[in-house]
């Protein structure tokens, strides 16, 4: 068996690249360690020195305004600097391949690559190549490959239910909607049976599911009012636009009528059921303003976890 | 080690912490401990030394200089000042003095919450050692400790306190 790439010979987080895998010890470690970074932000100097003198690269070959902007924050309150480069507008345009941006980067002594890349496994790539290089004290951590992965944003989710909810293994946790072109759906599965989430449901149209995604470990269902029947929590995903124009949904508002969160809906949830969204929203579409903005609503606390959460990763990959 | 040998009683140290303190100490300086022992320490001296002090708790992991070597340790906990540290007068409390890295740590990130005006030192045992300039201003009770030792302060459920030694695996 190949070791698991992104831990090292005694089993400790060096990048992180999926949750797909991750032992649940290293999971809880995380969420553990971001609990005390979340008051970070209350602080007169909202800084702490533990990664003082790092230089953390956002290497966004696809465009993410609140990821990497919540990386850089997560990064500045450790005291990193951090570099944005805007790929799309420099080198590769000029045929330059990702590795040799990589490694021209590494030149320029980089200890840590945030990476968000179109293509599914870039980030595994990267690191396969660092450690090819023997740079094992360089860092990634995947913002979003493709389809496959978002595992910071899985573990905001993760942090998030834990926070309102306490104990994960009594849970029943829906994620409604576009599944299929989801990486943030494929990493909150993975997160919630790892930490025994005993029932984790989709709620979708055939058509925007993944084929045997049951093999997943989740239950599906095609009408939402079925499967929000008793949940703890309830994640909206974004419908994007672009899937509209495809054969895949008729319209927005007939896309609305079948799986957008309203009311109505949330009340056959449990009376206690907590609502998320990973951003960024389209009102009326997969949920209305109501919901969005209703007392159920845990979407800006999420935000606001994310970037704890994104300081607990970069500060343990950075240490193994 | 005293001449006998035995560790010195924790309570009796804390009496004599107290005895120091008192009257020193102003009556309205907030106590800081640093976790964990110098928490429990902090707040049994909030219970016996006059005036009224406004109790805080500190976790240096963030502000070590060992993270490099050693990363950040599990059960980190936050950092708690209830206070404006601006102005204030604070005694950061801690169990055992050694090599002083460890208030160092503290005092640099008391500074990212203000300005004190003063920062006192109180621990419970100071067991020599020091790699920095820094000494206590209050001590409960000098020992000397072999190199490969560490001194450890246990609470029991009734809230005793207790000393022993151990192997050394953490620089304090």
């Amino acid at each position: 068996m190949t070791r698991n790439p992104q831990l090292t010979a005694n089993g400790e987080l060096t990048h992180l690249l999926t949750l797909e895998g991750l032992p649940a010890a290293i999971v809880t470690h995380i969420l553990d360690t971001a609990e005390p970074f979340v008051s970070i932000a209350e602080r007169e100097v909202k800084k702490v020195p533990l990664l003082r003198g790092k230089a953390m690269f956002n290497l966004f070959f696809e465009n993410s305004t609140r990821t990497r902007t919540t990386f850089e924050i997560a990064a500045k309150r450790l005291s990193a600097d951090v570099i944005n480069l805007n790929i799309g507008a420099s080198s590769t345009t000029k045929g330059e391949t990702l590795l040799d941006t990589v490694d021209n980067l590494c030149a320029m002594n980089a200890d840590l690559f945030v990476v968000r890349h179109s293509q599914s496994g870039a980030p595994h790539l990267i690191a396969a190549h660092l450690t090819a290089k023997g740079r094992s004290h360089v860092h990634v951590v995947n913002a979003g490959d493709g389809r496959h992965a978002h595992p910071t944003q899985g573990l905001l989710d993760l942090y998030t239910i834990r926070h309102y909810k306490k104990d994960f293994r009594a849970l029943t946790v829906a994620i409604v909607g576009d599944v299929l072109h989801s990486r943030v759906a494929r990493s909150l599965i993975h997160g919630l049976t790892t930490m025994q989430v005993p029932r984790v449901r989709v709620i979708a149209p055939r058509t925007l599911l993944p084929t045997k995604v049951e093999s997943l470990g989740v239950e599906v269902f095609n009408d939402m009012r079925e499967g929000l029947s008793g949940c703890d929590v309830i994640v909206m995903l974004r419908l994007q636009n672009e899937r509209m124009k495809g054969a895949l949904l008729p319209s927005a508002g007939e896309y609305f009528k079948h799986y957008g969160l309203t009311g109505d809906k949330l009340a056959l949830a449990r009376p206690d059921a907590i609502v998320m969204h990973p951003g960024p929203m389209n009102r009326g579409v997969e949920i209305e303003s109501p919901v969005a903005d209703g007392a159920r609503s845990v979407i800006l606390p999420q935000v606001t976890f994310g970037i704890a959460v994104r300081m607990a990763v970069l500060s343990i990959v950075s240490a193994n | 080690m005293t001449p006998d040998g035995h560790l010195p009683d924790a309570e009796a140290a804390l009496d004599a912490m107290v005895e120091r303190m008192r009257g020193a100490v102003a009556h309205d300086a907030a106590l800081v401990g640093i976790y964990s022992g110098g928490a429990w320490i902090a707040e049994r001296l909030a219970a016996r030394l006059p005036g009224a002090h406004p109790l805080g708790f500190i976790d240096v992991s963030y502000y070590r200089d060992d993270y490099a070597l050693s990363g950040l340790k599990p059960n980190t906990r936050r950092t708690a000042l209830p206070f404006d540290v601006s102005g204030a007068s604070i005694v950061l409390v801690d169990d055992v003095l050694y090599t002083g890295r460890s208030v160092r740590a503290a005092i640099n990130e008391l500074f990212d919450f203000g300005r004190p005006e003063r920062i006192e030192l109180a621990v419970l045992v100071d067991r020599g050692g020091r790699e920095l300039p820094i000494e206590a201003t209050y001590t409960g009770v000098r020992l000397a400790v072999a190199r490969d030792r560490s001194i450890v302060l246990s609470r029991d459920s009734g809230g005793a306190l207790s000393l022993c030694v151990e192997p050394a695996g953490v620089v304090g």
